[in-house]
């Protein structure tokens, strides 16, 4: 079966002005390059640290930045390139559930018209279909059905996230693209959250593309992982292959940091030194080698492709063709 | 209704403003009873009973030889003391409380115009022997209309403008500023001159004219809105809903700029009024002989002996232009979230 989303070789520069003209002095390389694809029904997980250009990659997706270059390709059709008019029909099948429950619901909008917004735009339903399509949403979401005559003011940042779920299922899309949909909640609205989309994705067969940087949140609800890196994938990897046996350092170091709720647990940590070098001038060769604890001096010059390691698992490092050292 | 609970708060603070509140209700008072100006200063009676037959003369236009084989079937003349006698011993009449138009002239004065103030003319007449009062009230009613038609044109155009510049932003928005400045910078005085000189411009031309250039008044604060709006996280959202830009706009991003909007309005209105009233002054505005406001003051310039003229046009503008102002202050009081929020 062929992948409901395809992306090849995406990249998403931000073009920086300076000096009195206002002329292009650089770019900001957010996204320089990036492939892979998700399966209908399957819940793929971008992580990685604050700035590495994940959000990017999903707002370049569902076309809320347009991509320097690069395909992106909807169940076989190519998206990166439509005209504005067929975009809107085709964002009916893609929605999204961004971080913030609290900006992202119009405070004038009462629940009613944020959730019927979708439907009419896209003239769904009408009249009394619609009236019960509204309560569907509130039962899938485990909303109260009193809650449509209410103001987004009136919840609490969980039910909000739930209302901004509703919406994006409102057009019944493909693929709903959670960016950072959990990040800003506390821990225990954060696992029903979590729960309820693994819930909606079993009950709906819907594909999940969940933007995170919390390893933990995406261990319980995806079924692979690509782990990003000042704009690049650095591994890929079905969700237990990743979890242990991770191949890339990064992915390691990543997964080294995830909090242990057993504070005696031996604990093998792998500290990274150093910041993120800036995407303005990404570094040379490997972009990780300013900070991996393995580098040598292929690392310097040589960029390392994907290279496949298990069955699904592909992972971006000259070690790969090491293996005696990289055990 | 049903008001939600920030409107009534709202409601609340324009209350509160007492002074904003009292000259809304005598804004309104005397607005509605100048919109009725006809039944109060006419030169037609209000009802005629005439050979047990009813007659409206201010709805209808009747034949003056209706009232007697004597007269012309020309429109009759109820001023004239032959008809007045004509109707009363046949039947009687009502009139209104003034009974005079804004472009009667007076014939019964016996004094050379401008005549001071008498029990006939309350406010005494002006050069041309025309009842000041009765100009007042239909002038009042002029320039209100006037300012309240200005204003919402222009809102509108300004708005929609402002939207666009800040909606769109780069190339749509450079152009827009540019263009606002530019036109801004032209000389309208002049180009009234200019205008006034080719046709003489009435109510709609006047209107059209000063609506070239009042719209730009809202531009400003409602683009810096939309540049605002349009970064929104909700508004992202509802863009990645496959919302359509002239949805956005409306319904997600408008209802934040309402509020600078509607706090612009009575000083809009005022201005309006004052733009007519300034036009008038100097000769450019409303063609001669029309009730107005401006024309009243100048007549008040040209006629310094009779200080009655320049004093009703001083009271009567300053007035409107205090209640308006005062409407404003409570406008802006009751949208002030400093004020609302708890």
């Amino acid at each position: 079966m062929s992948p409901l989303l395809e992306v090849t070789n995406l990249r998403k520069h931000f073009p920086l002005h300076g000096g009195v003209l206002g002329r292009t002095t650089g770019y900001v390389y957010a996204v320089d390059g990036v492939s892979f694809d998700i399966a209908r029904g399957e819940t793929l997980s971008l992580v990685g640290e604050s700035g590495c250009g994940k959000s990017t990659v999903g707002r370049a997706i569902l076309r809320l930045v347009a991509p320097t270059s690069g395909e992106v390709l909807l169940d076989g059709e190519r998206i990166d390139n439509l005209p504005n008019a067929q975009l809107r029909r085709l964002r009916q099948r893609m929605q999204v559930v961004f971080q913030d429950p609290f900006s992202s619901l119009s405070p004038r909008m009462k629940v009613r018209d944020i959730l019927a917004e979708p439907l009419r735009n896209f003239d769904l339903a009408r009249g009394a279909a619609l009236e019960a399509r509204l309560v569907a949403l509130l039962d899938k979401v485990r909303l109260p059905r009193d809650a449509l005559d209410r103001f987004p003011h009136e919840f609490s940042g969980g039910q909000r996230q739930r209302i901004c779920i509703a919406r994006a299922l409102a057009p019944e899309p493909d693929l709903i693209v959670c960016d950072e949909a959990v990040s800003a909640l506390d821990v225990s609205v954060k696992a029903q959250i979590v729960n309820l989309l693994a819930d909606l994705q079993d009950e709906l067969g819907l594909t999940l593309l969940f933007i995170s940087h919390d390893l933990a949140i995406v261990e319980h609800l995806t079924h692979r992982v690509a782990v990003m890196y000042l704009g690049k994938l650095v591994e890929i990897a079905d969700r237990r292959t990743l979890f242990t046996a991770p191949r890339h350092p990064y992915t390691r170091a990543l997964l080294s940091a995830v909090p242990v709720p057993d504070p005696t647990a031996p604990r093998n940590r792998m500290i990274l030194t150093g910041d993120v070098p800036s995407p303005i001038r990404p570094p040379s060769g490997c972009r990780f080698h300013t900070r991996c604890p393995f580098v040598f001096d292929r690392c310097r010059t040589e960029e390392p492709l994907l290279r496949p390691g298990a069955p699904g698992q592909l992972a971006a490092c000259h070690l790969e063709e090491m293996p005696a050292v990289a055990a | 209704m049903r008001l939600s609970p920030l409107t009534r708060r709202r409601l609340a603070a324009f209350r509160a403003h007492r002074r904003g509140y009292m000259a809304f209700w005598v804004f309104l008072v005397l607005f509605t009873l100048s919109l009725f100006a006809e039944f109060i200063a006419n030169d037609r009676p209000l009802l005629v009973h005439y050979d047990g037959h009813w007659y409206v003369p201010v709805l209808h236009d009747y034949p003056e030889n209706t009232f007697g084989r004597s007269f012309l079937p020309t429109e009759a003349d109820y001023t004239m003391p032959a008809v007045q006698r004509a109707i009363r011993a046949h039947g009687w009449m009502i009139w209104p409380a003034i009974p005079y138009c804004y472009d009667t002239i007076a014939k019964d004065v016996g004094q050379p115009s401008p005549a001071p103030p008498s029990w006939k003319h309350p406010l005494g007449t002006d050069d041309e022997a025309r009842d000041v009062l009765a100009r007042v009230i239909y002038g009042f009613r002029t320039s209100v209309l006037f300012g309240f038609v200005l204003t919402a044109v222009s809102s509108m155009i300004g708005v929609a403008a402002g939207a666009l510049q800040g909606f769109y932003g780069g190339l749509t928005d450079l152009l827009g500023q540019r263009f606002t400045e530019i036109w801004s910078g032209m000389p309208q005085l002049y180009l009234l001159l200019i205008l006034g000189s080719i046709i003489t411009p009435g109510f709609w031309v006047l209107l059209g004219f000063l609506l070239m250039f009042s719209w730009m008044t809202l531009t400003g604060v409602v683009r810096a809105e939309f540049l605002r709006g349009r970064g929104l996280e909700y508004v992202r959202a509802a863009r990645a809903l496959g919302v359509s830009d002239p949805m956005l706009m409306l319904r997600h991003i408008l209802p934040n700029a309402t509020i600078a909007t509607l706090t612009y309005l009575p000083f809009i209105l005022s201005g309006s009024v004052t733009v007519l009233a300034s036009l008038d002054f100097l000769g450019f505005g409303l063609p001669p002989g029309a009730a107005s406001l401006g024309e009243l003051v100048s007549q008040g310039r040209n006629n310094l002996q009779a200080p009655w003229l320049g004093f009703t046009a001083f009271f009567v503008l300053g007035g409107l232009l205090t209640l308006l102002v005062f409407i404003g202050e409570a406008v802006r009081a009751a949208f002030d979230p400093r004020r609302i929020v708890e």
